[in-house]
This record gives structure tokens, sequence and C-alpha cells, in this order.
């Protein structure tokens, strides 16, 4: 079985991929904290925020409706917290219908909160997105380390990136079995025996957790993971990482 | 040169933690560059004994490899020598790519950037993997898995290789494939299988396990002869005798 939900594209071939993973990392966290701290009025830097965003995704080759479609798969989520909004705030009032019984008013401030959140996690799941899909999550790991990030946060991270794999495998291998086993009958007898896999996955992988530490023990391991070498900076790099100062200038000057 | 012991073990036994017993008395002395299979049912003790050989399980009983004793001071030098592959590759691979996972026993052992890089590229080639270094691990073949197991060891330069059920969930191409990839591969090697082909294609001896204790300690060659003993374990005579007429081609 073969799964890339985390990193699709990531393995394609364009100069944006071929950046180090630092670089990358660092201009698209300005990305977003350039977006979450500019006031939801400033239309203009938020527009420009996302051509330049659709910019960075055309030069990678990414398809924009793959990443459309996954910028659409968080909008509901979002929606559904942020769509009562504009009904709760009492002020000024923004818009009106009227269903026959009474009406229903939209206030002004609860519509820009309402917009402020809409855009500000748009533009970072954008962000996100474009990162993961154009940086492999080993690499991904890799610049995360190289940038200071607590060595135990990106060992740990590693190996829920190898073994969310294996997981998965098999809780669809018993889900298999169970399945072809006639699994059905009343709620009490199915809760149960979920009840059991979920016990039996867990038992699985503490005992794989064993078996993975002693081959890691096999191989000299002492308490310590190795370094492992990766790409340099070089002028891509630079260029590309130039964006950032370019982008803090102009939410500095641009209101 | 029959007279360079590289595997001694003295009256090895064992119990799981449960109390229930594994291994009892084993005697067994592995020469330098000798190949030997350890051919047993399941349960007989096999991949037990084998994890004997680099101390990841200690019993009663000595075992001594390459001249030290198997206790807790010389764990790691004793790590570096025996290479140790387990059956399942994905206990075996954790890093996220392949080049990371082959790379892991070298860069431990603190060899620099550039050894490292060659006795990984060094290891993949022996084992057809040439070019996957970038590659994700779960993205492989099941066949694909096993040899990057095996490189993961190769790459330490071990003088004695460890192999548990090497052609274990293989189809029977991949099968061969391994086969022949671990012949190339001149290091002492104890391998434990079920397999007949692996044990006569890739070791001269065969030792026999049952119920914790061992059997016979034949050539393999004398094995496909003896239909009793064939019989025993389950392995099909008629095949036996093919074998051995094209071993003595």
């Amino acid at each position: 079985m073969r799964h890339a939900f985390l990193d699709h594209h990531s393995s394609a071939e364009s100069p944006i991929h071929h950046l180090d993973a630092r670089a990358k990392i660092i201009v698209f966290f300005t990305f977003i904290l350039i977006g979450v701290s500019s006031p939801p009025t400033s239309l203009l830097l938020f527009s420009l925020l996302i051509l330049v965003l659709i910019g960075i995704a055309l030069f990678a080759k990414l398809p924009l409706g793959h990443l459309a479609k996954k910028i659409l798969i968080i909008l509901p989520f979002l929606l559904v917290v942020a769509i009562s909004i504009p009904f709760m705030k009492k002020d000024g009032i923004g818009g009106g219908y009227n269903l026959g019984f009474g009406g229903l008013s939209v206030s002004q401030s609860g519509l820009w909160i309402l917009w402020n959140v809409v855009i500000k996690s748009s533009l970072g799941v954008f962000s996100i997105i474009l990162l993961s899909s154009t940086t492999s999550f080993p690499k991904l790991i890799n610049g995360m380390e190289r940038l200071g990030s607590p060595k135990i946060f990106t060992i740990l991270a590693s190996f829920m990136y190898r073994y969310s794999f294996i997981l998965i495998d098999e809780m669809q291998r018993m889900k298999r079995a169970r399945d072809s086993r006639c699994f059905g009958g009343r709620w009490f007898w199915q809760s149960r025996v979920i009840g059991h896999m979920v016990g039996t996955l867990f038992l699985r992988s503490f005992h794989r957790g064993e078996r993975v530490y002693l081959a890691m023990l096999s191989r000299g391991y002492d308490g310590t993971m190795p370094e492992t070498t990766a790409s340099r900076f070089g002028l891509g790099e630079i260029l590309f990482l130039s964006i950032s100062p370019i982008l803090l200038f102009l939410r500095i000057y641009l209101r | 040169m029959k007279s360079d012991k590289v595997i001694e073990i003295d009256h090895l036994s064992y119990d799981y933690p449960d109390g229930t017993p594994a291994l009892r008395d084993i005697d067994l002395v592995v020469y330098r560059n000798e190949s030997i299979a350890i051919l047993g049912p399941n349960g007989a003790g096999k991949s037990t004994l084998l994890y004997h050989l680099n101390g990841t399980l200690r019993g009663d009983g000595r075992v001594t490899i390459l001249g030290l004793l198997v206790e807790k001071k010389n764990l790691k030098e004793i790590r570096r020598r025996v290479g140790l592959v387990f059956q399942n590759p994905e206990d075996q691979l954790f890093c996220p790519t392949v080049f990371d996972d082959v790379a892991f026993g070298p860069l431990n052992m603190g060899l620099d950037e550039e050894r490292v890089r060659y006795r990984v590229e060094r290891a993949l080639e022996m084992m057809g993997l040439k070019g996957f270094e970038g590659r994700s691990t779960h993205h492989l073949s099941e066949g694909e898995k096993k040899r990057v197991a095996l490189a993961t060891v190769l790459a330490m330069d071990s003088e004695i290789l460890a192999l548990d059920e090497p052609t274990d969930n293989l189809d029977p191409t991949g099968n061969r494939t391994l086969i022949e990839r671990i012949q190339l591969i001149p290091q002492t090697k104890v391998i434990v299988t079920h397999h007949l082909p692996v044990a006569v294609d890739l070791c001269e001896r065969a030792v026999l396990l049952r119920g914790g204790r061992k059997g016979e300690d034949l050539p393999t060659r004398d094995l496909l002869k003896n239909r009793e003993l064939l019989k025993e374990f389950g392995f099909d005579a008629d095949f036996a005798q093919w074998m051995y007429e094209r071993k003595k081609l």
C-alpha cells in the first residue's frame, strides 16, 4: 500500500523544489506572519500576498486546481466557526434580509471579523500547502532541525512520519479481516470489537517500538541521533529569501 | 583455515521473560568466512539464538564473538562487528529515506561525511539499489525493503552477518534476487531460515534446532541426502534430491 497524503507533489522537479528547505520555511512563515499581523482593511496587501503565492505556485509548476481543492478542504471547518459571528455582534447594521417573520440583520464589524478570519486562515493554509507541496517531509524536518528546532521534536516527527504509514496499513488490514468475517450486529457488540482493535493496535505498536529500538541499538545507537547532511545555501536560496524583506517592507509602508 | 573461531557459544540457555524455556544448553562454534544455516520449525528458538549473537538477548552461558565475551562493556564493539538483520524490514528501517537508514550505522560509528557517503553508495550498489538514496522507505516493495535492510548492515562493514529469515515474505523472483545478492557477501554469515534453497545455496553447513535444543550439525549436502531428517523437518525429499544433483554438477 502506498500513501502520499502529506507531501503530494513534493517530489516534482522545479527550481522551487530544489531550494534548500530552510529558505522555504523562512519565506513561507514570513507570509503567515505578515498575513496574520495585518489589519483586515489592508486589502491591497492581501491581494499582493496572494498574487505572490500564486506566482510561486506557478513557478513551482504546481497544478492550481489541486491547490485550490486542498484549501477548500479547510474552509468548511472555518466557516462553521466564523459564519455566526456577523449575527452575534450588535452594533452598526451592515445589511438585512426580511424573511417575512421579522428581520435578520448582519453587523458591519461582524462582517469584518468574518473576512479577517477567512482571509488570514486561507493565506496561512495556502502558504503551508505550498511549503509541503514543494518540500518532501524528510527535507522539511531536516530544515527545521538546521534552523534550530529542538532535536527531540524533529526525531519524534520523523518517527511519526515513518510509522504513520505502517499504522494505517495495519489498521486497514485489521479492518479487512474484521469485515471479511461478517462483522455486524448490535452497536454494543460493535463497540466492543472496535475497542479490542484499538487495544491490539496499541499493543502491536508498543511491541514494534521495542523491536525498532533493538534494531537501532544493533547499529550502534547510543541515545543521540547522528547528524545527516543536506544541501547548502546558494544564489537561488538568497534570491528566494529576499522575498521576506520585501514582504516586510510592504507590510510597513502599505496601508 | 578452520582454526579461526569467530563465534563460540558455550552451554547457552535462555528463558523468555514469562518463564517459557526458549534455548537449552546450546554449544556452537562458527569459523571465519563460514556460512551456516539455522533450521528448525517455528518456535524452535532459531531467532532467539540469533539475537544472542549481538547481545540483544542475554541468557545463561557464554557467548564469545571474535574473542570478546558478550557482556555489557563489550556490547558496543560487538554490535559493530555483528550485523543483525531483523526479519521484518519495517522494524529495521526507521528513517524517512533510504539514505538516512543506510547511513545510520556508519554515522553512529563516527565516520566522516565522505566515508559515510562512500559506504552507503557501496552497500546500495551491492544490493542492486543504486540511485535509491532519496527514496522514502514506505514507497518500496517488500523485496526492496529486504535489500535495504541488508544494506544498512553491510554499510557498517561488520565481520559477521546474522540474518533472520532473509527471504521471508518474498515472491520467487525476489527470493532468487536476494539469494544471488547475499552470495556476493564474503563475510561470515549465520542465516536463520525455513527455506531449503536458502540454506543450500548460501550455506555449506546446517544446524538443526528442535524445541530449543541443538540437533544435528552437518554439511548441507548431507542434509539433502538424509531422507529421515528431511521428513522430520517437513522438507520435500524429491526437491532435495533435485537440488543435490544440481549441486554436484
